[in-house]
Formats: structure tokens, C-alpha cells, sequence
């Protein structure tokens, strides 16, 4: 118990000293700085943030339940604005462009950072009007148009061969992992710039997620892209840099080969050995 | 150590067996209530078989003939100021209500009777029982045919036999009158559809119904009555003519159904106790649909803006609560406010504005079919709210997440996803107004029913729908039968009947919604697979 509260104030202390950061190669996509995100009445669940996220990479955020990365992922398309009493302080910039700004569109910033989330949420429609929602919304009804596009996003997504013969069948009749490739097509239909998958794949089988993690190294060559999760095999496979976050601080970013191999921090060492809590 | 009696409490079972009791005394009061009106009401229309006798009580004794409509024990000492009641000496006697009909010749077409008096009972193949447009029913033996008053197919045959050698004559006279009938009904309608225009040249029409009122006067029958006497009648004033006691089981059926099928799609007769009842089956049914049209925007919308965008304050918890109380105010409150606020206010004031020529004749500022739907409307407005609220919570929150993170607003994602989604409770709100609606009776006393109101309001007269037309209601017929009839023991029957319908319509109501829920459900049932709610 004691030791806990140790390590975990060790953790604040330094993450407010000096966060770490390796030197980015490409461009910067998104960049926090001192970003804070607190539950009214209840708690602080990120700290002063200071990340900067590399275009048309594969970036992880690793860190034990609760220690804000969801959170954290759900800022970049302001999704937390749907929470009552979340206040957000900070800024976090896209292309250069403070997203917090009172001058950005919301839809617009939504529609340029898709998010995939945890447990498949397909729209009970049919596969095809569910790719084609996204169109649908901005008043895209051109049938050659959305035709295009369907196929096309079904085919970034590997979804394509499997479902092509039954796109008017509903997409609650798909397995968990076509359903979450299906949202992940649907995603990639209004073309956006940023993809942040929430623990994607926790809830497939193994072959599901083998699969989508093909698919999202297929992606990288397009989209900034940014992944929670909770199986570190996964993020070692899959990213090009690794962020490990605990208890609402950034304690350890750099390139995911240094963070498995090479870790600066103590407690990051822990985390990635599995001798932490 | 651990005795039966508590391992066998332990194991819960003493539970299961109550709620499990409870479970069938609801089913044996659901079908028992069905077998009871189903038994009363629907056998009513079968032929049923008419007895001649000598009745003993009086002296000299009485032949009697009539059908047996009830039966009851009672207590001796009752009948003991009665004529009879001398010849009992205690005890319980049985009694039977005997359905004499002939009232317009005896004055009475009930009597109550005591079986153990009825001497020489015989079931005569010849007698006759007649349906009549006035008077009730007719029993009696077919003596004769008059055609402009001179007897036709005079038979010399004794006159037990008589009835055999006429009766396929007044079947033929029967049809005749039927037809014309229904050619004076058209053209009755014709008129009356024309006379609001004033446009069109009435008088050949006329004409024609001159003559045809006295074509169908043309005929009459003669029956000999219990007793002896003659009777003529009217063959036009017959509805319908046959002999119980010859009947074979499919010519019963026949008549039953003859008789189901009036009583389904013909109009009221004598106060409501003979005849049909499509007039109250329609004016239900338009009521419940206006209503529905009406009350379904109004709930859907007020509970989308309670649960998505009002704000979380006590404003809106007091709304709520106000809105889940309204559903608990006694009917008749709601009655008095369509009566006060719809019809006499806002009623008056259309009247003022738009109908003032025909002042100080009220329009709309009397009680309609309009604003009965409307207080319905406003009395099932609760249930509709509740149930589209309750749809809309349960929505996973993941969908509308899925929603707006691909850019779309809150309001295309409350179109988009989630109004489809919540159509399922929406129904069930829905399902819960309509039976709620079509089974009130209390409100609609006020507000727009009436005994007899022949005219639908929907028919093929301009303006076609009339909302300002009074209307009969199913329930509230049943209601006027049961409890404000001149004649009680004729109504009883077809009261039982009509409860029995408007327990079926509302089966037939619910039901259909229903299965459009289920419908709707199975299409989003893997969403309650509860992969992610």
C-alpha cells in the first residue's frame, strides 16, 4: 500500500519536473500543452499534459485502468464536451489549430479525427448506410458518389471481399470483428486526418485482432493514428511511439522500441515487466 | 436437524407457489371475463327455439309462447304476494324469464315465469318468429297472406299446416320488400346529400319515393297469435322472418350468422336494443385514430425535448413529475376541461370567427368528435411521454457516440439513430393510449358521444371527415344499454354483445401494435444482446 502512494507521488513529481520526449522526426499532428481535464466534484483526471503526436505515425497510450487515456483520446475530437461537468484547460492544437478555439466547428473537427471505440457500435442499419452515414449527414446523396465511396472505404477497411455480396443485409447480422472493421470503414469515409482507436480490439478474438492490427499498420501510410491499450504485446506490435501514462500524468514518452527496451523511468520499467499493480 | 419444513422454505418454494397462484387467479379473471361476455354476447344471435304451453298459474290458465331468455332461483317467500305465490309452500323455486314478445298487442314481451306450472309444453314446428323495425320481436302462427288487402294464396289446408303452404310466399314477399328497401335507402341518401347543395332538381327523386313507399306497402301477413288472435302485419316492417323450431343445426348457423352480421355492420333499431351497432364500432374507431394522430407528435416531441435537451435542473424534475401525475387525474376531470376549454372556449371562439352567420346555432362550440379525440388526446398524453422517455434512455450511449464522432450534430444523430431506434417504445406508449382511449367512457359523456348518432363521421359527404359531428362510441353504448334503457331485459343481451366487441376491438388494437413492436424489435435484437448497453 505504502509503496503504491510512493511510486505514484515519485510519478506526479516528475511528470510536472520535466516531461520526457524523444525528438520528432515528422511533422507534429497533435500537440498538448499543459492540458488538465477534471471531473467537477470528483477528481483531476489528467495533469498538465504535454504531448506532441507525430503525423502519419502509430502512436500508443499504455498505462493501468483509470489513468486517463481514455480520457485523454477523447479530447482530441472534444467527445468529453458531451460530459456535463468535464472541464477541459489547456490547449491542444491540430495542424496548429487550437481545437478548444470557440471559432472551430465541432462537427467539423469530428468529422477530420475519426474515433473507433471499444465494444462494436454499428448503426442498425444496413452495412451500406452505414458507410454511407457519415456522407449522408453532409447531404451527400449522389448514388455513384456514395457507391464510390462505400466500396472504397469498405476496401481501406479489408471488409470489402467478405461483405461485398451483402451490403443491403443488416450490420448486426457481422461478427465482432467485421462489425468493429465496418466502423472503422464508416470512420474512414468522411476522410478524416487523425484516427483514435479506443482499445479497438479488447473485445475480439484473437484472429479479429490480428486483423485489425494489420489493418492499422496498413493505415499508418495515410492517417496520424492513435491507439489505447491495455495489451502491451499489441502496442509493441503495432506503434511507432509509446506514451505511458499514470494516474492522470504523462510519466514516459518515446519511441515504442526505447519504451520496451530501454525505459527512462522506473516506473515505466515496472509497468512494461508486469511487476506493477 | 434441518427439517423438511425448512429446507423446504430455504428453497423458496413457498414463494414460487405464491406468485404463481397469483399469476392464474389474473388468468382465470381474464378468461373468465371472456367466457362470460363471449357466452352472453355472442349466443344472443342464436335462433333460439320457441315453446307454446299452457300456463297454469292463472285461472283460467294462458297458452304462452315465447322463448326462454333467463333463468333464476330465488327465495319462495318472495313470489309470495304474487299471483303464484300461493301455490308454493317454501323453500327455493327455479323461475324463468320468458321473451313473449308481441309488445306492441300484450304491452309486455317479458314475464317471468315458474317452469313447474307449464303444462302440455310443446315445441311447434309451424310458429314463427318475426324481427320488426319497431315493437321487438313477434311470435305466432303465419295464417294468412293479403296483397292490397285481398288474401292470396288462400289455402284450405287446417291451420296447424297452413304455415307450411305460406311460408315460401312470404319468404318471396320478404325478399321483394327488402329490395325496395334498399332502393328507398339510396335515394333517401342521394337527397339528403343533394339538399346541402340545393343545386340539383329533386323532384324526380321524390316522385320515385312516393311511389316506392307505396309498393312496399303493398303487402301484409296474418299471424294467429298465443291466445287465438289475429294479427296482420306489414310485411315492410319485418326484418327478418324464421322457424326456430324447424331449423335444422345449418340453417341455425345460417340465421346466426345472418344475425352477427347485421349486428356488426347495420344500424341501431329501438333505442339501440335491436339492429347493429356500426355507427359506435366506426365512431370508436375514428375517435381512437384522430386520437392517436393527435396526441403521438405531441408526446414524442415533448419527450425528446425532456430527455435530450431540457436542462438537468429541478425545472425539469418538477415537468416530470407533473407529467407522470397528469397520467393518475381521474377521467371525468379531464371531461370537464375538454368541456370547458375545448368546447366552450375555444369551440365558442372558432364559432365566433369562422362559422358567425349561423350564430347563435353553435358549430363547433359543442360537443364533437374533434374535441373528444383532443381530451383523449391530452388524457393519454402522459402514457406517451413516459414510454417515448423511458426508449430514449435506454438507447446506448455508445451509438450516439458512434454518431457524433463522425461529425454529425446532436440533431441529426436524434434523427438519425436515435428516433429510429426508440420507434419501439414509442409504440408501446402508443399500444397503452389506444387501450386506454377506446375503453373510456366517463369524459366522453361530455366532450362528443351521444346514444344515437346514425350519421358517421367519415363518410362520402363533403366535407367527408366531421370533426364537429357528434358520434357513438362502443363503450358508452354499452354504458346506455346496461344502465338507461327503458327495456332491460331486451338489452341485455345485445349490451353483453357490444362489451364483448369492444373488449375484441381493443384486443385487435393492441395486438396489432404488437406485433408491429415486435417487428421492430427483432430488427435491433442484436442490439440487446448486450454486447454493449
Amino acid at each position: 500500500m505504502n509503496r503504491e502512494y510512493e511510486v505514484a507521488g515519485a510519478a506526479a513529481a516528475a511528470a510536472v519536473e520535466a516531461p520526457i520526449e524523444p525528438s520528432i522526426e515528422p511533422a507534429p499532428c497533435l500537440e498538448m500543452r499543459n492540458l488538465s481535464l477534471r471531473y467537477a466534484k470528483t477528481r483531476q483526471a489528467l495533469n498538465k499534459i504535454r504531448l506532441t503526436i507525430p503525423r502519419q505515425r502509430v502512436t500508443a497510450l499504455i498505462g493501468p485502468s483509470g489513468c486517463g487515456k481514455t480520457s485523454l483520446l477523447r479530447c482530441f475530437n472534444r467527445l468529453n464536451d458531451l460530459v456535463d461537468d468535464c472541464v477541459v484547460t489547456g490547449r491542444i492544437r491540430l495542424e496548429g489549430k487550437n481545437i478548444y478555439s470557440s471559432k472551430i466547428d465541432v462537427t467539423e473537427l469530428r468529422r477530420r479525427v475519426g474515433m473507433v471505440f471499444q465494444k462494436p457500435n454499428p448503426f442498425p442499419k444496413s452495412i451500406y448506410e452505414n458507410v454511407a452515414f457519415g456522407l449522408r449527414i453532409r447531404g451527400i446523396n449522389s448514388r455513384r458518389r456514395l457507391d464510390e465511396t462505400v466500396q472504397e472505404s469498405l476496401e481501406a477497411a479489408a471488409l470489402w471481399d467478405e461483405v461485398k455480396d451483402r451490403l443491403h443485409r443488416s450490420a448486426l447480422e457481422l461478427s465482432g470483428g467485421q462489425q468493429q472493421r465496418l466502423v472503422i470503414a464508416r470512420t474512414l469515409a468522411v476522410e478524416p486526418e487523425v484516427l483514435l482507436l479506443d482499445e479497438s480490439a479488447s473485445a475480439l478474438d484473437p484472429i479479429s485482432t490480428l486483423k485489425i492490427e494489420e489493418l492499422i499498420t496498413g493505415l499508418k501510410k495515410n492517417y496520424t493514428i492513435v491507439i489505447v491499450t491495455h495489451n502491451l504485446q499489441q502496442a509493441a506490435r503495432v506503434s511507432d511511439y509509446t506514451a505511458f501514462m499514470y494516474m492522470g500524468n504523462m510519466v514516459e514518452f518515446d519511441t515504442t522500441a526505447r519504451i520496451f527496451t530501454n525505459p527512462v523511468k522506473r516506473q515505466t520499467e515496472d509497468y512494461i515487466t508486469g511487476r506493477y499493480g | 436437524m434441518n427439517g423438511g419444513v425448512s429446507g423446504w422454505y430455504r428453497s423458496g418454494a413457498p414463494w414460487i407457489w405464491l406468485v404463481a397462484g397469483a399469476v392464474a387467479v389474473c388468468l382465470a379473471m381474464v378468461f373468465g371475463l371472456l367466457l362470460l361476455l363471449g357466452a352472453r354476447g355472442m349466443g344472443h344471435f342464436w335462433p333460439k327455439p320457441v315453446l307454446q304451453a299452457n300456463y297454469l298459474a292463472v285461472d283460467p290458465p294462458v297458452i304462452v309462447i315465447g322463448e326462454i331468455a333467463d333463468s333464476a332461483t330465488v327465495d319462495a317467500g318472495q313470489l309470495r304476494f304474487s299471483a303464484v305465490g300461493a301455490q308454493l309452500d317454501g323453500g327455493r323455486v327455479e323461475r324463468q324469464l320468458l321473451k313473449l314478445g308481441n309488445r306492441d298487442i300484450t304491452g309486455s314481451d317479458f314475464a317471468w315465469i315458474l317452469p313447474a306450472l307449464l303444462d302440455e309444453v310443446a315445441y311447434p314446428q309451424q310458429l314463427v318468429t318475426l324481427e320488426r323495425r319497431e315493437w321487438g320481436n313477434f311470435y305466432g302462427f303465419l295464417s294468412g297472406i293479403q296483397q292490397n288487402g285481398e288474401a292470396v294464396a288462400a289455402s284450405s289446408a287446417p291451420a296447424a299446416e297452413r304455415t307450411d303452404a305460406l311460408w315460401p310466399e312470404l319468404q318471396r314477399r320478404l325478399n321483394r320488400a327488402r329490395q325496395l328497401r334498399g332502393e328507398i335507402e339510396r335515394i333517401e341518401r342521394s337527397i339528403i346529400a343533394d339538399i346541402d347543395f340545393g343545386a340539383e332538381d329533386l323532384r324526380p327523386r321524390e316522385m320515385r319515393l312516393l311511389e316506392l313507399n307505396r309498393q312496399i306497402q303493398r303487402d301484409s301477413a296474418i299471424f294467429r297469435i298465443a291466445g287465438g288472435a289475429e294479427v296482420e302485419l306489414p310485411v315492410a316492417d319485418i326484418v327478418r322472418a324464421y322457424r326456430p323450431n324447424a331449423m335444422n343445426r345449418f340453417e341455425a348457423m345460417g340465421t346466426y350468422l345472418a344475425r352477427l352480421f347485421e349486428f356488426l355492420t347495420d344500424d341501431p333499431r329501438e333505442s339501440n336494443t335491436e339492429g347493429g351497432l356500426l355507427p359506435a364500432i366506426y365512431g370508436t374507431a375514428m375517435m381512437v385514430l384522430l386520437m392517436s394522430v393527435l396526441v403521438t407528435p405531441l408526446g414524442v416531441v415533448a419527450a425528446v425535448y425532456l430527455s435530450e435537451y431540457a436542462p438537468k435542473g429541478w425545472l425539469t424534475r418538477v415537468i416530470r413529475i407533473s407529467v407522470n401525475n397528469l397520467a393518475g387525474v381521474p377521467s371525468i376531470v379531464y371531461g370537464m376541461f375538454g368541456l370547458g376549454f375545448f368546447i366552450y372556449l375555444a369551440g365558442g371562439e372558432i364559432d365566433r370567427l369562422f362559422y358567425s352567420e349561423s350564430l347563435p346555432a353553435p358549430t363547433f362550440g359543442t360537443p364533437g368528435l374533434l374535441w373528444a379525440s383532443l381530451t383523449l388526446a391530452l388524457l393519454t398524453l402522459p402514457v406517451v411521454i413516459v414510454a417515448t422517455e423511458e426508449g430514449l434512455a435506454n438507447i446506448p450511449a455508445s451509438l450516439r457516440e458512434g454518431s457524433l464522432a463522425l461529425g454529425a450534430t446532436k440533431f441529426e444523430t436524434l434523427w438519425r439513430v436515435v428516433l429510429p431506434l426508440a420507434r419501439p417504445s414509442m409504440l408501446t406508449g402508443l399500444i397503452l393510449a389506444v387501450a386506454r382511449a377506446a375503453g373510456e367512457v366517463a369524459p366522453l359523456m361530455l366532450v362528443g358521444v351521444v346514444k344515437l348518432a346514425p350519421a358517421l363521421p367519415l363518410n362520402t359527404e363533403f366535407p367527408y371527415l366531421h370533426l364537429e359531428q357528434q358520434f357513438m362510441h362502443l363503450g358508452y353504448y354499452v354504458y346506455d344499454l346496461a344502465t338507461q334503457s327503458p327495456n332491460v331485459e331486451a338489452a341485455m343481451p345485445q349490451a353483453f354483445a357490444a362489451a364483448f366487441l369492444l373488449v375484441a376491438v381493443v384486443a385487435a388494437l393492441n395486438l396489432s401494435a404488437v406485433v408491429m413492436r415486435g417487428r421492430l424489435r427483432e430488427r435491433y435484437k442484436a442490439l440487446d444482446a448486450g454486447a454493449w448497453s
